[in-house]
């Protein structure tokens, strides 16, 4: 080493501050971008997982059981208070806000209290004339907030209790006061004391069934308004009823007016039927192993409930026989403890309702789910009566006379596994079925959330979707990948995948206003070509065959699509030529009418069919994009293999190269029918959207995707609608995904066994 | 050497040939549907000639004019069971579909005829056909013009002369200048009165968030007070100029003859567009063709959408799709490289790679829920409280609105990009990488200048892959935030220029809306085809650059991998 070395060049000092200082910029620089990379792609990937948890997140207070806790004072449970009033409770129950209860007691007191503290807000007494007494009760409904005394001279005086809230200040101030629906002197019913009362109407006219020494009697009510003064006219109407050989427990009258149920001593029922024209009574039965202990009609009044002193409880309601004879008929029991039902409480707003048995323990229902969504110990031994809030929010429980306030949290009672996925039978329905009606215009109606229907509906669709595109797509990527010449199959498959791109609205938009109408004019044509274009492509291919040589070398092999593509189009005219005549010949000119008329199929315009080739339409690309993948990556020295051993291509393909591949065409058919499982537009614009379960090519359906387009806008958040929509959004989440995991395992598996060969 | 049906069966052909023949219906399946679509859409654009005839049932006549748009034929013996008097030993009928328009006459503007029973055709030379405002078309003949009142021109016959034209001119002159005056009334009652608008509710806004902030310095409210003033001065302004050019823009009117013999007076300015469709050379007819096409994609939709353009159906789609773009290429190609560039590949990896994947393949109307009840309803709510208390209870963004859209298609998309980004990230070979490297870059550095950029064509493929897909997409936005008729467009003169809580409109929703839930589906239908074949056009146009960048990407790395 000379000295003359180091001179030759500056040497390079990399410690400089300067350098230095620049390699902390550049390792910050370097480490901060690491961490900000993995920062924003785990939290991409966190937002994309969000989706999962964020459905379960809506989902899971659906399954969630009922929650009841007492009314909380500083912190503790509120003592139980001395229930206002004097006498034995008739009727108790407590204004929307549950903030005002109401009690009547058998002395005829009417007192609104604060039931949270029990003071006394308002008191009163049902005007009874001199000399009368109370002698019966009854409520007309919750809903209506009608109740009514019977007295011992006869009469009958209904009273209604109503709220108005006022805001002074700012702060929300309920008023209660009471009415009078049928003006404030009695109305004479009857010339006996009254020990049983029933009344039940609507607007214009009610009903009132008493019952006194003599026997029954119903009294129809009618209000006639006088246009020039204003004032309402009553005018009543009374007739006996026949004797009944049973006694007279209690007596419930349903909300038409026309049946009469009565429950007697013991077990026994009879059912009424006001409107026949001798009034008969057309059933006696038993209806329960027990006494009946408690009898009341559910929200609507169409179901009856009955509870018994072995703890059975069971609801009834009136369907329709074969010979179009209402018979009340024992639709479902529900869970319960063996100790006695003391007494039940119906829910304002919905199909549920409470009951409590003599150790005080509560049971909280839904009928229609059946399901128990709470059991809890609300008094220690026998409860004399409860109360739930209209909002079902609130309960009173009243024992030896003191009341306890507590309050519910019970969001979701309707949804069940049973009454999600299994038949329930509905409220006027001759037999449990599946049914989906999520709305209607009246209060009272019973939600029907089978998702039965749609999952059928989805699968139905999906079904006919790939009925038509599997055989297509799977054969037309056969021909693609393993006899096509490679140049056409250049130009061939981006041109069948850029089908895939299409927006599906656009096939829903033709198959729903061109397609569906032409099917319907020409069915017959449909079919004749579906048996006409494999018949002409055979023949054309045998003509082909039997062609002279120098005729045939003019087009190189690989080509026969492109010669067969004249052929189809001709076919299908010739198809849609003759179809007239043939329609003529075997379905007597009009194929439509005969599949209706003759084979007593319903025909709807927008049918599965449609549905079907506009849907194959759309998952055609898919498949057969996959489907040519996997063939074409099958390697070549196996089938070269094969065909030098003498085998014909054909053989080939079938013996070496689909079983090679077959993993991956069943990957493809798996995606495809992820795809066509979630499509919405199509279905949503090529079907009817009729929720039916029905396998009938000619009718529509609704699936889970189209159903939730419809619906999802205009339900209500945090309702149980707008979270089984969500449950619908998850299974065709968790459906499309495992289906779409398992299809891209098996794929990758493949890709794998390749890599090997 | 020929061979026999045995043979040629036992060979396999047949089953080739029928492979053979699945792909060539496919094929005639796209076709066969670009083509309809096509056809169908710009046929709708064509001046078609307006035939007149007498139509002769049971005896009586009526007089008809209108467009055929469509024939049918229907067994005789379905006619015969309605009570048509079908001829003896027909066996088909010709349907025609008329377009006869003047639905303020005859209530529907489409009718059915059997071809038989129309007699005396002909193609009057003086009919005309007008594009009205409202009540869809008039076909007839132009009898007069009238201004304030006053007849101006006028003429009886039914030949056409020279006497007709000079009227015919003189209408035209009229239209012109009512759709002048009404392109100002439009101005003004659009933009300047709707700028005040939408100050003064501002205004409002201020007011009550300062309510609410219980502030009680009254200087703050006279401010506003003040500027309320000046605004409604400014608005009685506007209203008078406004009143004044209704008043011009009323003054003509014309009277027409119908087919049937009926005379009608109708405001000028009612109408858009008169031709005389039978009297229209070859090049009249081209020229008005495009000037239909342009209405098509310039104009705002009239009649609840079944007549007039698409404007800002294609407006609402392109700035959706923009945002939604600016929303997911940043986050889906820093998610690309964290999962090829700096996470550790192993299971977990893979696991995530395969559910980002097939993520993609999750229905979208499970995306549309999730943006309505996770965007919309949580985050916008949210919003709300902490941003606008001073607009509720009306929602600002806790309704459906164009940045929940774009979100939730941005999300619908991401795996797209994810999926494409990695794919270009995996083609780069080692030794690119490895090169940057031992020259002593850094990590970030490899990637930003060596890495990023060589993938940069397969990021620009995700993103147009992605972009394809969201304009296509309508099932999720039907959930957050589309609207058959947006009032205005989501960007206009007004601060702060973009609405992004603004509900828009859609060219897919609208094919659906006008598809399916117009009042008048016969006259829709024609836009529908027009506008699906638009839809198509872009995102046909969409994919191939996006196949053309993935084939150009290839070519380039080919070279890099010897």
């Amino acid at each position: 080493m000379s000295i003359d070395n180091t001179n030759l060049a500056t040497e390079l000092d990399f410690d400089t501050p300067a350098a230095k200082r620049l390699r902390k910029f550049r390792a910050f620089k370097d480490k901060s971008a690491s961490v900000g990379i993995a920062f924003g792609g785990i939290s991409v990937i966190i937002a994309i997982l969000l989706i999962f948890f964020y459905l379960l997140y809506e989902v899971a207070p659906l399954f969630h059981s009922a929650e009841i806790k007492p009314w909380q004072v500083n912190g503790k449970a509120a003592a139980p208070y001395e229930a206002p009033g004097r006498g034995k409770t008739v009727y108790l129950t407590m204004e929307e806000q549950a903030e005002i209860g109401l009690r009547v007691t058998d002395q005829g007191e009417i007192i609104f209290f604060d039931t949270r503290s029990g003071d006394v807000l308002q008191q009163s007494s049902i005007p009874v004339p001199a000399g009368a007494e109370i002698t019966s009760f009854a409520l007309a409904s919750d809903a209506s907030h009608i109740f009514a005394a019977g007295l011992s001279t006869g009469e009958v005086l209904a009273i209604k209790h109503s709220y108005k809230a006022t805001y002074p200040n700012g702060t929300r101030v309920i008023t209660p006061f009471i009415e009078y629906p049928f003006g404030e002197a009695p109305l004479a019913v009857t010339d006996s004391a009254i020990t049983e009362l029933a009344l039940n109407g609507g607007e214009e006219a009610w009903s009132i069934i008493a019952k006194t020494e003599q026997g029954l009697a119903v009294a129809n009510l009618s209000f006639e308004e006088n246009f020039l003064t204003g004032e309402v006219e009553t005018s009543i109407d009374t007739e006996m009823l026949p004797q009944l050989n049973m006694p007279v427990k209690k007596l419930l009258l349903m909300p038409d007016r026309r049946w009469l149920l009565i429950s007697g001593n013991n077990n026994k029922l009879a059912v009424m039927d006001l409107a026949s024209a001798d009034t008969e009574t057309t059933q006696v039965l038993e209806a329960s192993s027990g006494n009946i202990t408690s009898f009341q009609l559910l929200l609507g009044g169409n179901s009856l409930m009955v509870a018994d002193d072995k703890g059975n409880i069971s609801q009834w309601f009136l369907v329709r026989d074969d010979n179009n004879v209402w018979r009340l008929t024992k639709i479902r029991e529900f869970e319960s403890g063996s100790k006695p039902v003391n007494a039940m409480s119906m829910e304002h707003r919905r199909k549920g309702f409470a009951t409590v048995d003599s150790e005080g323990t509560l049971r909280l229902y839904n009928s229609t789910a059946n399901r128990n969504v709470l059991v809890e110990q609300v008094a220690q031994g026998q409860a004399d009566s409860i109360a739930l809030s209209p909002r079902s929010n609130a309960l009173l429980v009243e024992k030896d006379n003191t009341l306890a306030f507590w309050l519910i949290n019970n969001e979701h009672p309707e949804v069940s596994w049973d009454a999600l996925w299994g038949k329930v039978w509905y409220e006027g329905y001759q037999e449990p079925e599946f049914t989906w009606q999520s709305s209607a215009s009246t209060n009272d109606f019973e939600p029907k959330y089978s998702l039965m229907p749609l999952a059928f509906g989805t699968l139905k669709a999906a079904f006919y979707a790939m009925l038509l595109a599997t055989p297509l797509a799977i054969c037309g990527a056969i021909y693609t990948a393993y006899f096509m010449v490679p140049a056409l199959r250049r130009k061939v498959k981006p041109f069948i995948e850029l089908m895939e791109a299409l927006p599906t609205v656009i096939l829903g938009f033709l198959a729903g206003l061109w397609l569906a109408p032409f099917m319907e004019t020409n069915l017959a044509g449909i079919f004749v070509c579906l048996l006409l274009i494999p018949l002409g492509i055979l023949a054309f291919a045998f003509a082909w065959a039997r062609a002279p040589k120098h005729v045939r070398y003019m087009i190189p092999e690989g080509w026969d699509t492109v010669m067969l593509i004249p052929v189809v189009i001709l076919t299908t005219l010739l198809g849609l030529w003759i179809a007239p005549g043939v329609e003529a010949v075997l379905f007597a000119g009009d194929m439509r009418q005969w599949v209706t008329d003759d084979l007593g199929i319903a025909y709807d315009q927008r049918n599965a069919l449609v549905v079907g080739i506009a849907m194959g339409f759309a998952v055609i690309p898919t498949i057969f994009s996959i489907t040519e993948d996997a063939i074409f990556a099958v390697p070549k020295h196996l089938s070269y293999g094969s065909l030098a051993l003498g085998a014909t291509p054909w053989q080939t393909l079938v013996r070496v190269v689909m079983p090679t591949a077959s993993p991956g065409i069943f990957s493809a058919v798996m995606i495809g029918m992820g795809r066509a499982v979630g499509e919405t537009m199509i279905v949503l614009m090529a079907t009817g959207n009729t929720p039916i379960m029905d396998i009938n090519i000619f009718e529509g359906m609704r699936t889970l995707a189209a159903n939730i387009a419809v619906e999802m806008p205009e339900s209500e958040v945090g309702s149980t609608h707008y979270r089984i929509l969500f449950l619908a959004a998850f299974v065709l989440f968790l459906f499309t995904f495992m289906v779409n995991t398992l299809a891209e395992t098996i794929r990758q598996h493949l890709r794998k066994k390749y890599g090997s060969l | 050497m020929r061979v026999s049906l045995k043979e040629w069966t036992k060979s396999g052909e047949p089953w080739v040939w029928l492979n053979a023949g699945a792909v060539a219906i496919c094929m005639i399946m796209v076709v066969g549907l670009l083509s309809l679509i096509a056809v169908r859409g710009l046929g709708h654009f064509w001046p078609a000639n307006v035939y007149q005839a007498d139509l002769v049932e049971n005896g009586n006549t009526i007089r008809l004019a209108g467009e055929l748009v469509d024939s049918e034929n229907v067994p005789a013996a379905q006619l015969r069971d309605s009570g048509v008097a079908v001829p003896e030993g027909a066996e088909f009928m010709q349907r025609d579909l008329l377009k006869i328009g003047n639905r303020d006459v005859g209530g529907s503007d489409f009718i059915w005829v059997l071809d038989e029973f129309l007699e005396n055709r002909s193609q009057p030379e003086m009919m005309f056909a007008a594009e009205r405002r409202e009540w869809g078309n008039f076909y007839g003949y132009l009898r007069s013009l009238k201004e304030n009142g006053q007849v101006v021109a006028s003429y009886d016959g039914y030949e056409k002369n020279a006497e007709y034209m000079q009227l015919w001119n003189r209408f035209q002159e009229s239209i012109d200048r009512a759709l002048e005056l009404h392109d100002e009334i439009v101005e003004i009652e659009k933009h300047e009165i709707g700028a005040i608008n939408y100050e003064l509710e501002r205004l409002r806004l201020k007011e009550r968030s300062l309510q609410l902030k219980e502030v009680t310095d009254q200087s703050r409210y006279a401010e506003i007070d003040q500027r309320r003033k000046e605004l409604d001065a400014e608005y009685e302004v506007l209203q008078k100029q406004l009143l004044d050019l209704y008043t011009q823009f009323n003054r003509d009117s014309f009277t027409a003859e119908t087919a049937g013999g009926k005379t009608l007076e109708i405001g000028v300015s009612k109408v858009v567009r008169a031709f005389l469709p039978n009297n229209m050379s070859i090049t009249e007819k081209v020229v008005h063709y495009f000037a239909k096409i342009w209405e098509f994609m310039s104009d705002e939709p009239r009649e609840a959408n079944t007549e007039g353009g698409i404007f800002p159906a294609i407006f609402g789609t392109v700035m959706m799709v923009i945002l939604m773009s600016v929303m997911v290429t940043p986050f889906g190609v820093v998610a690309a490289v964290y999962l090829r560039e700096y996470a550790k590949q192993g299971f977990v990896t893979r696991l995530i790679r395969i559910a980002v994947n097939n993520l993609a393949g999750v229905p979208s109307i499970v995306y549309g829920v999730f943006g309505l009840g996770f965007f919309v309803y949580f985050l916008g709510g949210h919003i709300d409280d902490a941003f606008f208390p001073e607009a509720k209870p009306a929602p600002t963004f806790g309704t459906p609105g164009l940045m929940w859209a774009s979100l939730t298609l941005a999300l619908l998309t991401v795996p797209v990009v994810i999926v494409a980004t990695e794919e270009g990230l995996s083609r780069i070979p080692r030794a690119v990488r490895e090169g940057s490297l031992a020259l002593g870059a850094t990590k970030a550095e490899t990637l930003w200048k060596v890495v990023l950029p060589m993938a940069s064509p397969a990021m620009m493929t995700g993103v147009i892959l992605a972009i394809a897909r969201a304009a296509g997409e309508v099932a999720p936005l039907m959930l957050v935030g589309v609207v058959k008729l947006a009032p205005s467009l989501p960007l206009d003169g007004n601060y702060p220029y973009l609405h992004l809580d603004q509900k828009f409109m859609h060219l897919g929703f609208h094919i659906y809306d006008v598809g399916f839930q117009s009042p008048n589906v016969e006259a829709a239908r024609p836009l529908v085809y027009a506008t699906a074949l638009l839809l198509v056009i872009v995102i046909a146009l969409l994919n191939m650059s996006a196949i053309a960048i993935r084939n150009h990407l290839r070519e380039k790395y080919k070279a890099l991998e010897m």
